[in-house]
This record gives C-alpha cells, structure tokens and sequence, in this order.
C-alpha cells in the first residue's frame, strides 16, 4: 500500500488512487500526419523504465484530480508530485541525476 | 545423461552413496555462439532445447541474469489451459498444451502434469453469453471444453458454495478437463537438463548489460562474464524484455506490473481441479502438497520490484470466501509477486524485431506459463528459419502498427 | 483432578488456582490458566504431539514459540476447527479440543510411517525422476500423494466467526516487547508521539518472561514498571496478541491481533475473533529478538529433544518440566544458562557437550554446580522412538571427524543450541539489506530501505542490558548502539559428524518437512546450487513455520558442501507473513451482503413486489423479466415485447448512466470525444453518439440532450458508467486543461422510466399538463421539461425500442411514485412493465446495437456498419486508429442480421458461424451469433451475427453448428422490424 501525496489533497493511501500510466506522452497534434507505426509509437509504444518512472494518478476516491508522480519503479519511492501541465522537477532544475 | 526411473532410483538406494549426475553442467561462457538465448526461465530454456532437437543448431548458449526459473517461472500458478477464444491463441496455447501432454517422457523429468480440469465460473447473464461463444469456439478448434450447470459445478467442487443468495452467485461454468496444473520449477529443470545434454551452455549469474548492433544486424551482447559473439540472438525475459529491447533501440508496446499470489498452509485435498473466476478476480488450485495455491490480480503501477501492495491480496480474499466460505479459518502461508509484461492486447510479441538476427519472445503478460513449450518451440522455429511459424506469425510486432491485434481482454468488456 | 507429573508446585506465570481440562488426541488431560497447549501437554508428560510431512516420524515439541516445525495440531472440531496450530502457540482454554495432523489412525501408530522404512528410496527431489510410466500415469501416483500430503483439514461448513480490519497511524510503531522493545516504546512514548507496542505474545517482556530473575538484573520487576508506565501514557497504545506480519512498502505494517482465540468457542459474540491491523507508521523500531538454532545431529528429531531456550522457557515461565534427565549439546553459551535453570528445579544434567573447545566465556557456574561439562564434544546420535532413551556423545576432532569413543547416555531430553538467529524477517520484508556477521555467525540486518531501526537480539545484542541500552536509543529515534556481544560462535558445525558413517542416520534440518542433510548433499551433486534452488528442490524451509529454525544450518550445510563462505551463499527471500493469517482476517467485514456494494433504483421494491427476476449488470440489480404466474422466461419476455410493440410498456432505466457536460468548451468537447458534430444540436434536441478507444474500437453509446447552450446531459450504458466519467475526466485533466468543461455524474440523482409503445402519448398526456406532447411540438430526438404526476421532470423523446417513446427523468426521491402513477395511468392501455431481456429483444429486431453484446473491444463502427456517425472532416478520439491498415481489412468481421432457415429455430448466442458445412475441427470460423431471440411480433427468430465481409455477403447461406447438428441461416440487413423507422417517429 503506497503512501502517494495527493497535490490538492495530501497524504493518502493508494487504494484512493489509479494509476494511469506513463506521464507526459502528449496527443499528436494533427494524427493524419502520422505513419501508421508513429501513430502505434504514440498509442502503445512505453519506456518502461527499471528505475525512475514519470506516471499519472488520479485521486478517483478523492478529489478526482489527475497529476503526475515521479516514482522508482524497484524501490517504489516517490520522488516528487507535480501537478498536471507543470514540468517535471529535473526539468525546472535542470538536474536529472 | 543418466536416466531417471524408479529403477535408477533404487540403484542408487541401495548405493553405499548415491550417484546422481548434476542435471546441467556450469559451464564459463564462450566467446561467441551461433545462438545465444537471453532469459534463463522456461520459455528461453525450451527455446533453446528446441533449436537444439528440433533444428540441429548445436552452438547455443543461455544467459541467466540470476539462476534459472527464479523469474515468472518459479512464480506463477502454474495453470495449464488452452481454452482460448480467438483461433491464434487457441492453436499456439494448444500446441503447448500438446507438447505438454507429452513433455515429462520426452524430457525424462517429470513435471508432475495433472490434468485435474481447469473450470472457469461464470456470475452473470453477459457471462454466460461468452461462455456460450466461448465454448463453441474452442470446440470448433478441437479443444476439448464442456458447460456445466450450477449442480454439474458443485459436482466437481464440494467445497464451493452455489447459494444464489451470495452477491455473485454462480450460473455455471466452463471447463476444460485437459487443462490443469504442473509443477513449475520441474519445466524450467527438466528444459535445463535435456538442452544441457543436447550441448547448450546454460551461464548463470550473466547478466546481458548491452546488444551490439551494426548494419542494422545483431552481432553479439556484452555482459556481466564479458562480451559474447552472437549470430543471432533470442530475448525471452519477461518482465524485463523493455530493458532488453532498449539496449538494441527498440520501444515496446509494454508495461511491467507486479502479480501476486499467495499460498495457504498445507491442508488435506479439499480441491481436485483448478476454479477460475473473471468476474470476481479469484483463481486458484491445490498443490500436490496441499497448499492452496490463489493467485491475486495485477497490481495498477509499473514495478521491476517482485512484490506488490497487500490491498490486491485484500480485495480478493473476500471475493475468495463468497466462492469458499469453508476456507475462512485457513492461514496464507506466504505471499510473493512476479514481474509481468503486459502488452495492450493481452497476447504476447513471438517474432522478429527490426534488427536483423535479433528475435524477441515476450508479452504474455499473466499467462506464460501455461504456453512455455508452445512458445519456445514456435520461437527455435522462428529463429532457426529466420521467419516465423504459422503458430506465431500472427503474434507480431508490426500488429500494434496495423492493428492487427489479438485483443484477448476486449472480450470481456461489459455494458447495457 | 488429574495429576500433571511434570509441573513444578511453584513458579512460573500459571494459575494453578484455575485448572483448566483439555482433551489431546481423545486425552482428557488437566493444565493451568497461562498454559500453551504445549507447556500443558509437557506438564502432563506428553511428548509425541505430531508426525513429519514426508516420513511421518514421531516428533515432538521442539521450541516455545512461532518458529515451532513439529508440534502442529487440528484445534476443535465442526466449522470452527482449525487445521495446522502451533500447539506452542494454542493458549489453553477449558474444554480445549486439539488432535494430531497427518496421522493415521493416530499420532502412536501411523501407518504412513512405513515410508520412512525405505527412505533411501525417496529422497530429496525423487518425485521428479520417476511415475513417469505410463504416459499419464502420473494422474494415479498423484491421488495416492495428494492423500498422503496435506496436514490438518479445512472445516466443513462456513466460519461463525467474524473477523475486522482496523487502520492505525503512529509516528513509532516498535514490534517486539522484550526488553528492546519496551525500552523503545517508553523512550518514543516519553517524547509525546503516538506509539504502537505490539507483541505476538499474551503478556508483554519477551525473553525476560523465560529467564529466572538474576540479582541486579532487570527482570520481572522491570517489565511490570515498565509496562505500567507505558500503559499510563495516553499516546501508547499496547497491543498484545499481535503478530506483525508483513512489512510493506511505504512503511505499511500489517500485524494480526487474536482478540478471542485464548477463549476457544465461549469468547463473546460481539468480540471478533481476530482483528487485521493496518498500520501506517513514520518509523519503525523492530525489536523482533532472536531465534535459537537446531543442531544437526543423527536422530535429532526424536520426540524430547529440544531447543535449549524452549526448555529454559517451559520451566521458568510455565513451571512444566520437559525431562527428569537432559544432555546438552551447544555450540554458545545460552545453552549453559538453560542447563542451570533446569539443574536449578531439579532435572539431572548428565553433560553438557560443547562443540567449542575453548569458549569465550568459561562456563564457570555450570562448572560450580557440578555440571559435567565436556569441550569439543557434541551429541552425535539418539536413540528411542516415541521419545528420546539415549544420547550418544563423543568427542569431535579439530579436523571435524569423531575422535575417541562414544558414549550412551541414558536421557529423556536432549537440549540442543546452535547459535541464534537474529528474526530479521520484518526488516528484510522491507527491503533492508542483510550482512553475515562471522563473530556473531549470523545474518545481521545491515542497510534499511525503510525508516526502520533495529534493536536488542535482532540487532545483534547479547544481553538484557545491550537489549535495553539499544532500545532507548532506537525508541528516542537515535542510531542504536553496535552489537556489543557475541550472541554465538560462528556456526561451524553444521552438520555434526555421526558416529557410523556407513550406519542408517539422518540428520535434519527442516523439521517439517524432512530435509536431511543428505537431501542438502545431494542437491549439491546435482547441481541444484543457488540457495532458491536449493530451497525448491528439497523443499527446504517450506514448511508453516517458513525454516525459521532451519534455514541458517541449512545454508551452512550448503556452503560447506559447496566449499564456499556462508555469506557467498546468501538467504533466500524472506517473504511476508511472518506467521501465517487467517483469510477471513485479511478478507475482514468484505464478505457475505459487504463483499461489493448492491445497487438498487428507487423503484427496486416495486419491482419485488411485482415478481421480477434480477439480473446483476455490474453492480446494480435490474429486472431482467417480470414472469407471471406459471409463465416461462420466453412466454414473460415475448408478452413484454408485444405489450410495446401493440399497447405500452414501461422500463426502469435509472441505471443508465447521467453526466451533465458544461461549460463553453461542451461543444467542442463533445465533438472530441464522439464521432459525430455536435454543433448543430439545438437546445431541446438530442442526438445519439458513439464513442471509440483511442485504438478505433467502440467505447460505449448513448443519447444526449442540450439542455442549455454550454450544457448537456449525457447518457451512458449501465455497466460504463464510471468508466465513461473516468475516461472523459482523464482527457479533460491531462490533455485538454484549456477547455472550460466541467463534468457532474447525475446517475443517483434522477430516477427514469421509459414509456414505450404506441400508447405510450396516450398515457404520458394524462399526466402532464405542462409539456405538449403532440408529434408537432414534441418531435422524435427532442426533450422537454415540465411536470408528469406532478414531479418535476424532463422528457426525452427516445427510443431503444423502435417505438414511440419517451424516458421520464424525475428527482430520485419521486421515482417510485412516478412509476406507480405511470402504472395506473396506463391500466386502461394495458402498460406492462418490461425488463432488460425485452429491452434487449426489442431493439435487435431494429437491428440496434447493444455495446458489450454486439461489441467486445474489437469491434469499430465501420464494423458496425455505422460509418454515417464518423464525421469526415474534423479528429475525435480513435479517429486516426480506424485508418490503420488491417482496419480496412475488407475481410473484418462485421455487422448483419441472420435468418434461419428454420425460423422457429432461436440460435444460441454466442454460436459460431461457417462458411460451409463442418468437416471437422479445426473449423474455419467466420464470425459468430451475438444476439438472438424470438420476436412475438415477427413470429420468428432473429439473429444478430459478426461475419466476415458483412453485409457484401448478404443472401449467403451460412452454417450454425449446434450441439450435434447444423443449422442453416441467411445473411440480411440487421433491420428485421420497420426497418424504416415509422413507427417511432409517429
């Protein structure tokens, strides 16, 4: 049971929570522009990384606001929570250790 | 390879000292292989086998990041079905269950195939709607699959309850009587032993840390035990394959998730086949040890870690006593996770990759285990003839790009 | 009252003023309050408590606590029976009825134990070298395994007993109340926080409860001070009877509190039987003590021989003696205080065998009482059956083989110590790292991934002091102290040489489950190495107590037969529970009527009343059909379609699901989200809409109805409902922020019936003064707000039938009033009510489609037949996916009706359909029936089917396997009733 810090909400327990996956893999634009394996690319290709994982979650038994985790996917730590439309902390910084 | 019979056991009885032969040797890497096969669990191991019996590539080695079968393969349940809707996973998970069938005599090992019937429960009338489609389906292929009413249900299973004044109660069932358990450690030794004695090297605590690619062609793979040629190269590691991939530059349609399962203490038999439920998340069966042995869901977040949260294991315990009310008093004995790789389809990637002599095996998501002779031997196909078999030609990459997909979870979609 | 032989008459924690009676295996025998099952069947004389898994060999009790392999029982009888009990861990309780597990016809005679004659036929891993023959010949072997395997029994019937699960939230949680553990519980609760103490025994103070009090020392006195302090803290709260058993992520602990247990069958019923505490703790302080270890010795699991401490606990907390004559043998020196203890209150110690010739710490008060004290000696052998007579002992050389002779010892204990091991499984559960301490010969936990310390045994301390000292230290929050003592020597003696090397002995190492250290060897010799595939292979620390004693010696014996250092070897995985927990404990209150919420509309007693049979669509209860007396499912469903399709019918759709779309960005949002325009719709109208995946496959259906320039209310199908809302909120949030939409799910708020039929104007006009319900004025995909029975309400001119009709939404609260004056109403027009099934039937012989009956997630609107619903020129969800190249497959499977040849024939949803007549599986299938029924009004069946090519092979004649027969059907256009849809826009 992870301890997941809602941004609007706080502290609670996962079971309040979905996960939705990968974070930040934007909508292209204009689809009809895509080839069929760059549209697939944006529609199931994922990073899966072993280690750190930027991923959506929403507070669905909460306030139902979708936002962004960065978690590492073997220690399961959460590194930080940021909410939707704001840039990851390693972008602000500029420090992606 | 001595072989092992109740007649080599007793020699040894009677031995002052017994004299087994180690069931693989321990071989240090070459430096280059015609083959070399990444992921020591089941499904790379009879990959490996296959090449060896099946197509006479005798150069062959399998890399084992830690020890064999410690993956999904000492994890899973260990159920054995192949009582699959669409045609391409019906033949592919048949054609494992066949070789299966057939598999403790011709590896001399005994994987302890019980044939006890798996019996898939159905709660609601969208349910029986599916089954019905279901069966008829699977029958068409020529795989054995029977309806049971609620009484032919509790027929097989004394201990479930049929109320039909529980939440879900039980319309009936399907059952595949073919189906059922083997046990799982025996599939990954009894691969390792027989390919060990066809000349494959089986390296373990070799980790694969790089895939050397030039022209667009696999050359060989770096690794913890030094770099190691490679003419063409197999990658069969589950919840890892994303990692693998990424070290040649491809991106896959997966998501590595924790799958738990759970084990009560031993108890007498009170169980003699495999009960699966979708619509109440249950599965489980008795081990030959008298463990039950239940299998939990998928937890929701990507994990590498092999355990999951305890509120998976909660959320179906009591789904479970509805079905067992009889097993409220029994005690989980231990708890453990997996690392699955789902693909957005639910079937798995058996195919070739971008990268010339570069094939990959992976996807199966919650269901490997029962495929993992089907899958190894249409794979040693695939890469001793650079061009898949008919059994796992659907099973592409390319399909997320077509979208021909083979959508296995789609069909248990529920509306009105 | 019976006698207990082996009680002393003073001392101890019983009571000996409440005696308590208990029968064992069909004994009636007499313990004390305080007693476990075991110190009171050790009080009685009674050694022989179970038999082995594999071998079934006499055993008996080899320790006092959790990690006991042997001494495993069937507590009482009937549902409340509970198989494989630690009868070390059984509380007594009057009436008590406990029995032996895996014997037959009892624990004296067992008539498996045949099987330990021809061990040698069966040894570690035999199972996979042989019943091989014949090809399938293993489904016979198994059955006579299975019988022969298993323990104790599952009860029968359904447990009486209620089980709860309670949250917790601490900023210290310490597990372990031995002096460590209280230590750290004072010091966090000392400093204001909320504290959780919890133990697994009854009574706080751990060890301290097993030793006899020294001068000086803290002891008795210490824990009771300690325990009242700490009760007087109102931040601390103590829980006893608590096992915490799992060490999650995010320092999530799940412990078990056994509330009633200790009371057997009389506990009060309002008490639960067992209680799952789940605790959320900023930091954790395990202070979970030490195990000691076996030795391995040939014969060392005959009943009476012992772990050292057991014995030492059994006499000092529960006055029981174990033995009238003991011989030790210990590799450390706690065996010595054991050994005095016992001298102490009266049983003979015929010698001390150490293993050490030289120990750190000279025995020197062994030595003072007289005790025969022999260095470098071990027990090598025993001898007995049902109980330990002898010990063999013999001096062992520096070169680890036998040197001198061997002595029989007459005995009826053995008390055996090798070493201790730290209980490092909750820090391990939690990602903490272990490191092999050569000085202490033990795993040690080493780095924490958690915010976990640990202190006292665990950590490595030796004594009260240390325990204490590290305690405090963890408890205010500071580093404890290093480990300042040897708990043991370096275990170096596993196994202990036997005194015949070509003899017939066995020395054990999982009790449980028969590991020997020739199963050890010989899965050496095989290859199986890995310390997992040691553990798989010979089954090693598999058994209830998970090798709690087994374990390290095993790992030794393997690094010996490997000829590597112990910590090369490693541990295997230690896995949660720490003990095993009940099911009905994790499952608590989510069972029987709580297992899942059941939802039912406002008019759900109406439908009772009126007979109606249910059927479950995702949560919610539905009238599937409302059969009247002496009616079939088929005559009930046909009278409801006819009643619509001739007069009027009335449904309770409440369950579709409601979500109001507002804001300025509606329009456009639904337009992103649908496949059709949504500009265009006026205020007042209503338009049907399909929504697609991002994959192209259809999503789910519905109506919806402007309800104001920048409002809609959307309709979704029942069982989507929350997953609709869920998928539209998700697109708002992550990937539209910028438009102004907000989304109300409105499901529970309005009850609706749909009034169908062609009297269905008829009825709703004699109901309504306020909304003009003329075809002129209130045209087909329209709505209209006004009153109906006098309930404020809006109507929506929509059919799923292919009738005239209208859905009336009121608030909730007026939904079974409104029903009922709907039903009086429309008596004089004959209005039926009509459930799901009629629905189902009546709109596919219109030919509409139902989502998740004519869809499965595969299916896309051009499957469908449904391209005049895809906008051309503008994107919306799943768009692009329905131009990938096997979606213009031509060969796709898609929608059409079917005609039987027989057209009294129904076919069964769900049959396959070929193109030819079968010859044979495999078939080749070419799609499949996904709704079928009778028509009343066609006097026919119709059929909905999936079929390769669709509609192009219309007029074609398909086939149908059925069971043992074909049928024939034609392919047609799906629309089998007034295909042009007149009656509905009547």
């Amino acid at each position: 049971m992870l301890l997941i810090a809602c941004p609007w909400c706080g502290q609670r327990d996962e079971s309040e929570f979905t996960c939705g996956g990968e974070a930040h893999i934007q909508r292209p634009p204009d689809p009809d522009a895509l080839s069929d394996p760059e549209w697939a690319d944006y529609l199931f290709m994922r990073a899966n990384p072993k280690g750190r994982h930027r991923e959506r979650w929403c507070h669905t038994h909460g306030c139902g606001r979708w936002f962004n985790v960065e978690r590492h996917t073997v220690t399961h730590d959460v590194l930080s929570v940021y909410r939707m439309g704001e840039a990851p902390p390693d972008d602000r910084d500029g420090d992606p250790s | 390879m001595t072989r092992y019979s109740i007649f080599s056991l007793a020699r040894n009885a009677l031995a002052h000292r017994p004299n087994w032969q180690r069931a693989w040797r321990s071989p240090d890497p070459r430096p280059a292989y015609d083959v070399v096969i990444v992921g020591g669990g089941g499904h790379g191991l009879a990959t490996a086998y296959y090449l060896a019996k099946e197509h006479g590539v005798s150069n062959i080695a399998v890399l084992e990041k830690g020890w064999l079968g410690g993956g999904n393969t000492g994890r899973n349940t260990t159920v054995i079905r192949s009582n699959y809707l669409w045609d391409e996973s019906a033949h592919l998970y048949e054609k494992a269950l066949q070789l299966y069938e057939g598999l403790s005599q011709e590896l001399n090992f005994n994987i302890m195939l019980s044939q006890r019937g798996v019996l898939n429960l159905v709660h609601n009338e969208h349910e029986l709607k599916e089954m019905s489609r279901r069966v008829r389906a699977i029958r068409l292929n020529g795989i054995d699959s029977e309806i049971l009413d609620r009484q032919a249900v509790k027929a097989e299973i004394p201990v479930i309850n049929i109320s039909p004044q529980v939440r879900y109660p039980i319309l009936g069932a399907s059952i595949q009587r073919r189906g059922g358990v083997a046990r799982h450690d025996a599939v990954a030794w009894g691969f390792a032993r027989a390919a060990d004695a066809r000349g494959v090297d089986i390296v373990q605590n070799c980790e694969v840390t790089g895939i050397d690619v030039a022209n667009g062609r696999v050359r060989g793979l770096q690794t913890s035990r030094g770099a190691i040629a490679a003419k063409q190269v197999g990658l069969v590691a589950a919840g890892h394959s994303s990692l693998l991939a990424a070290m040649a530059g491809l991106r896959l349609p997966i998501e590595s998730h924790p799958l738990q399962a759970m084990v009560s203490e031993p108890i007498k038999p009170v169980l003699d086949c495999v009960v699966m439920s979708n619509a109440v998340h249950v599965y489980l069966s008795q081990s030959d040890k008298g463990e039950l042995v239940i299998g939990a869901g998928i937890d929701g977040y990507n994990s590498y870690a092999q355990r999951g949260s305890f509120q998976i294991i909660e959320s179906q315990m009591g789904a479970l006593l509805e079905l067992f009310p009889s097993f409220s008093r029994l005690r989980m004995l231990r708890q453990w996770g997996g690392i699955v790789d789902v693909c957005p389809d639910a079937s798995p990637i058996v195919g070739k990759t971008p990268v010339e002599g570069l094939y990959i095996n992976c996807g199966w998501g919650t269901g490997g285990f029962k495929a993992t002779p089907g899958s190894g031997w249409a794979f040693a196909h695939t890469i001793a003839q650079d061009r898949p078999h008919a059994l796992n030609a659907p099973f592409t990459l390319e399909r997320f790009s077509t979208g021909a997909l083979i959508d296995e979870h789609g069909a248990a979609a529920v509306a009105h | 009252m019976t006698t207990q032989p082996y009680r002393l008459a003073e001392g101890g924690i019983v009571d000996r003023e409440r005696p308590l009676t208990f029968s064992f295996n069909g004994r009636r025998l007499t313990g004390f309050a305080g007693d476990t099952l075991a110190s009171a069947l050790l009080a009685n004389g009674v050694h022989l408590v179970g038999r082995s898994f594999k071998y079934h060999r006499p055993r008996g009790i080899l320790t006092a606590g959790t990690e006991e392999p042997n001494a495993l029982v069937q507590l009482e009888t009937g549902n409340r029976s509970t198989p494989n009990l630690k009868a070390t861990r059984v509380e007594l309780y009057d009436g008590l009825v406990a029995t032996s597990v895996n014997c037959w016809p009892g624990v004296s005679f067992d008539a498996s134990a045949l099987i330990d004659t021809a061990h040698r036929m069966v040894p570690a891993g035999f199972y996979y070298k042989t019943f091989m023959w014949p090809r399938g010949g293993w489904h016979v072997y198994e059955k006579l395994i299975r019988r022969m395997a298993g323990m104790g029994r599952a009860p029968e019937g359904p447990d009486p007993d209620r089980y709860d699960r309670v949250n917790a939230h601490c900023e210290v949680l310490v597990v372990g109340a031995g002096p460590a553990g209280l230590a750290a519980a004072r010091a966090a609760g000392r400093s204001g926080v909320r504290v959780i103490l919890a133990d697994e025994q009854p009574r706080p103070g751990g060890m301290l409860l097993n030793v006899a009090d020294t001068k000086g020392e803290p002891g008795a006195d210490w824990v009771g001070d300690t325990l009242s302090e700490l009760r007087s803290m109102p931040n601390v709260r103590v829980l006893t009877r608590t096992t915490v058993t799992g060490y999650f992520d995010h320092n999530f602990l799940v412990a078990v509190e056994r509330v009633t247990d200790h009371l057997g069958p009389d506990a009060p019923a309002h008490l639960p039987r067992q209680r799952l505490w789940r605790i959320r703790a900023a930091r954790v302080v395990l202070a979970t003590g030490a195990l000691e270890r076996p030795l391995t010795f040939a014969n060392n699991d005959r009943p009476g021989v012992m772990l050292a401490a057991a014995a030492r606990a059994y006499v000092n907390a529960f006055a029981a003696l174990p033995g009238r004559r003991a011989v030790v043998c210990t590799n450390d020196d706690s065996a010595y205080d054991a050994a005095l203890d016992l001298h102490r209150n009266g049983v003979e110690i015929a010698a001390i065998a150490d293993l050490r010739t030289d120990p750190a710490r000279p025995a020197a008060q062994a030595a003072a009482a007289g005790l025969n004290i022999l260095y470098g000696h071990a027990v090598v052998d025993t001898g007995g059956r049902r109980r330990v007579r002898s010990a063999h002992v013999a001096g062992i050389g520096s070169d680890g083989f036998l040197k001198g002779p061997v002595r029989a010892l007459q005995c009826d204990l053995v008390l055996m110590s090798g070493g201790w091991s730290p209980a490092v499984h909750l820090f391990s559960q939690s990602g903490g790292r272990l490191r092999y301490d050569d000085a202490l010969g033990a795993f040690l936990p080493d780095r924490a991934r958690q915010r976990v310390q640990c202190a006292g045994a665990v950590n490595g301390a030796a004594d009260t002091a240390s325990c204490i000292l590290q305690g405090q230290d963890a408890g205010s929050g500071d580093l404890p102290a290093a480990a300042s003592a040897a708990v043991a020597e370096a275990g170096s003696h596993w196994p202990i040489p036997a005194r015949n090397r070509s003899g017939e002995f066995r020395r054990f190492v999982d009790f449980q489950n028969d590991v020997t250290t020739a199963d050890i060897a010989l899965a050496v010799a095989e290859g199986y190495q890995s310390v997992e595939h040691l553990k798989r292979y010979t089954t090693l620390g598999m058994g209830t107590e998970q090798g709690k004693t087994g374990n390290v010696p095993g790992i030794a014996v393997l690094a010996g037969s490997l000829g590597a250092p112990l910590p090369a070897v490693g541990t295997t995985t230690f896995r949660p529970p720490y003990d095993p927990v009940t099911f009905g404990a994790i499952a608590g209150r989510d069972v029987g009527p709580l297992a899942d919420p059941v939802r039912e509309t406002p008019m759900h007693a109406w439908h009772v009343k009126a007979g109606a049979v249910f059927e479950d669509v995702g949560q919610w209860k539905r009238p599937f059909y409302y059969p009247l007396a002496g009616e079939t499912k088929r005559d009930a469903v046909v009278r409801e379609c006819l009643a619509v399709r001739n007069a009027v019918g009335l449904m309770d759709a409440t369950t579709l699901g409601k979500i109001v779309v507002s804001g300025r960005g509606a329009v456009a949002f639904l337009n992103r989200v649908y496949t059709n325009a949504w500009d265009d719709l006026e205020v007042g109208r209503c338009r049907y809409g399909l929504m697609l995946g991002e994959d192209g496959m259809v999503l789910d259906d519905g109506v919806t109805a402007r309800l104001a320039t920048n409002q809609f209310l959307m309709t979704t199908t029942t069982g989507n409902a929350s997953r609709v809302l869920a998928w539209l909120e998700e697109w708002l949030q992550t990937e539209w922020p910028d438009l102004d939409v907000y989304l109300t799910s409105v499901t529970e708020q309005f009850a609706t019936v749909a009034l169908a039929g062609p009297k269905a104007r008829a009825v709703l006009s004699g109901l309504t003064s306020d909304i003009d319900v003329t075809t002129g004025a209130f045209p087909f995909m329209s709505w209209r707000s006004g009153h109906v029975a006098g309930f404020p309400a809006r109507v929506f001119r929509i059919s799923y039938s292919g009738e005239l009709a209208y859905e009336i939404s009121v608030p909730a609260a007026h939904g079974l009033n409104l029903w009922a004056a709907l039903s009086r109403q429309g008596e004089d027009h004959g209005i039926t009510p009509f459930g799901t099934e009629a629905m189902h039937v009546l709109r596919a012989e219109k030919g509409y489609l139902m989502v998740g009956q004519e869809t499965d997630g595969t299916v896309t609107p051009i499957d469908l037949g449904m391209q005049w619903i895809l906008k051309k020129r503008k994107d919306y969800i799943g768009r692009r996916s329905l131009a990938r190249s096997a979606m213009l497959d031509p060969m796709r499977k898609r929608l059409v009706g079917l005609r039987t040849e027989d057209p009294d024939l129904v076919l069964p949803e769900g049959a396959q359909i070929l193109p030819t007549a079968p010859y044979g599986p495999p078939e080749t299938m070419v799609g499949h029936v996904t709704s079928s029924y009778w028509s009343g009004v066609l006097r026919r069946s119709v059929a909905l089917a999936l079929v390769k090519g669709g509609r192009d092979r219309e007029t074609t004649t398909v086939h149908v396997p059925l069971d043992g027969r074909t049928a024939r059907a034609e392919i047609c256009d799906p629309r089998f009733y007034d295909p042009d849809g007149a009656r509905l826009r009547g």
